[in-house]
């Protein structure tokens, strides 16, 4: 399972390069975000290098932080691929919470929260799909 | 009236209060007996620094007839105060105080000068809040018509103020430009209605308002000032001059205060309102600290009547709020903010005025390990949050929430309120 960083910002112009900011004075590296966003506040989820170092420096600063289990998987990066993943959970009646992708060279990671993470990745395993683990990001 | 006789007059019925209230009431007759006091050491009105103050929290305690003079069976209604913390207050009014409290709304009114053949539109709420009664019975003793409209249904109040051709109408300040922007909205103005005169009150309000107010509505506006511990509407109430407040003082009798010391002020001087009720069975108060800051006016009014005015309120000696006629105390928002877990108890209440109705923002700090990374319970929070605080105060608030550390802390008393309203 993938920890991922959520962090609640208010909705004011400089906030994520504040993020940022703290992460790279502690030279913590960033492999993915996304960003939610209501009205007036938002939703920084972000996977890094050492989570837990992030946490604590973001909580020093104030920041509200904490973690959160999302399942990654990894799938070809070709027309289709995602859709039978989808097709997949869809049909064992796995909700999608939220979700957020990349892709370079012939690879296209995705990390995805649903309502039940643990039977998520048993579900792509048992059908030979490619479950990421922190350290393979 | 000459002052020597209202000096006279009061003094009187002090002596009769002072009695009543040793003798049917427990709790001042132990304050005075604290204070080594019996009925007979008050003599006359200036005496009445000899006697102890109430409080709204002294009501509390006392919730919810603790100081009822009368007997049970001479109450013939009660009202209760507004959005208050903990146990609301209760007032029982017996036959006499309501016959007082037409007669001091019906003087009002005739002051702004209505008469009898005036049709009346009573637009304070009706219920245990004393606006809607207290102004209906002041204003069919004095022999008006009276429109018992309430509040809302703005549209259809509007047409009746047009087809009964209504002359007179006593509703918020804040109602009253909101009635204006609907008349506007359906094309109609001022010269499409027969409005005259209003009387407005149940929450501050400034200057241009009173402007507008009459401009857009064409009418005289007219302040009338009361609070429900002490009767309702009417206390006091604005003559031809709209300068000050005159104060129905045969019946409330007013001191202003230092907040601090408690001790008495000259006139002219600025500081708490308090007043003894002078006539009142159902619940007579010794002087009762109104925490509203203004100063009683020196000097006789030109429109002839000796009685004394009051100005303007220029703020509360506590960090009550009002807003939109309510009372809002930022304690109550704080313990709505301590029954949701994932909050910080730092919160800033922004209170303002958009168009002209009272707008109140709720800034709380979101706990830095404690809010959800899912936003459709992030955002039921903000909902949750935003219904439990309307139970309570009664207002739709406009939930903002924040990061942590991220509303000023100060030292000692911490600053809750940021009022932007210009009140001058």
């Amino acid at each position: 399972m993938i920890k991922q960083l959520s962090v609640f910002l208010e909705n004011k112009t400089g906030r994520i390069n504040e993020v940022c900011k703290v992460l790279a004075a502690n030279n913590i590296s960033m492999q993915a975000f996304s960003m939610a966003e209501s009205a007036d506040f938002g939703i920084l989820r972000l996977i890094v290098d050492k989570k837990h170092e992030a946490v604590e420096v973001l909580r020093q600063h104030n920041f509200a932080v904490m973690l959160t289990d999302v399942v990654g998987i990894a799938c070809p990066h070709v027309a289709g691929s995602l859709s039978r993943v989808l097709e997949c959970l869809a049909s064992h009646d796995v909700f999608i919470e939220y979700m957020y992708a990349f892709a370079s060279g012939e690879v296209a990671n995705n990390i995805i929260r649903t309502n039940d993470n643990e039977r998520c990745e048993q579900i792509l395993r048992d059908n030979n799909y490619c479950v990421l683990s922190s350290n393979d990001l | 009236m000459s002052r020597d006789e209202m000096h006279q007059l009061q003094s009187n019925r002090l002596r009769r209060l002072v009695s009543l209230v040793y003798h049917n009431v427990p709790f001042y007759r132990a304050k005075m007996q604290q204070l080594d006091l019996l009925p007979d050491d008050i003599r006359s009105i200036d005496d009445i620094v000899k006697l102890p103050f109430t409080t709204k929290q002294d009501l509390r305690d006392n919730y919810p007839f603790g100081l009822r003079a009368a007997a049970p069976a001479d109450v013939i209604r009660v009202h209760a105060s507004t959005g208050t913390t903990g146990s609301p207050t209760i007032v029982p009014y017996t036959r006499r105080d309501l016959s007082v409290w037409s007669e001091v709304v019906s003087r009002s009114l005739t002051a702004y000068g209505v008469t009898r053949d005036d049709v009346f539109s009573v637009s304070y709420g009706y219920g245990l809040f004393t606006g809607g009664l207290g102004a209906h019975y002041g204003v069919e003793n004095l022999g008006a018509t009276v429109i018992p409209a309430s509040t809302g249904n703005t549209e259809k109040h509007l047409r009746l103020i047009h087809d009964l051709k209504i002359t007179g109408i006593a509703c918020t300040p804040s109602y009253a430009l909101y009635l204006a922007e609907t008349m506007a909205k359906l094309g109609m103005t001022k010269d499409d209605i027969y409005l005259r005169v209003g009387a407005f009150g149940a929450e501050p309000w400034t200057e241009n308002m009173r402007h507008e107010i009459e401009e857009r509505l064409g009418l005289k506006a007219y302040n009338i000032y009361g609070l429900s511990e002490i009767m309702g509407p009417g206390v006091s109430y604005e003559c031809e001059g709209q300068n000050g407040s005159h104060i129905n003082e045969d019946h409330f009798y007013p001191e202003i205060i230092n907040p601090d010391t408690l001790q008495p002020q000259p006139v002219g001087t600025q500081g708490e309102l308090v007043f003894t009720t002078l006539t009142k069975e159902g619940m007579p108060l010794l002087r009762y600290r109104t925490k509203d800051l203004c100063a009683l006016q020196p000097g006789s009014c030109p429109c002839g009547r000796t009685s004394v005015r009051m100005g303007r309120i220029m703020g509360r000696s506590d960090d009550m709020l009002i807003i939109r006629g309510i009372n809002v105390f930022p304690s109550q928002v704080e313990s709505v903010i301590l029954t949701m877990p994932e909050l910080e108890p730092q919160y800033m209440l922004v209170v303002d005025r958009q168009g002209n109705l009272d707008t109140l923002q709720v800034q709380v700090e979101v706990r830095r390990d404690y809010f959800s990374d899912d936003m459709g319970r992030m955002l039921q929070m903000k909902k949750q949050l935003g219904e439990r605080l309307k139970n309570v105060i009664s207002i739709n608030a406009d939930i903002r929430l924040m990061e942590p550390n991220s509303i000023q802390r100060s030292e000692g008393k911490s600053k809750h309120v940021i009022d932007k309203r210009k009140l001058e």
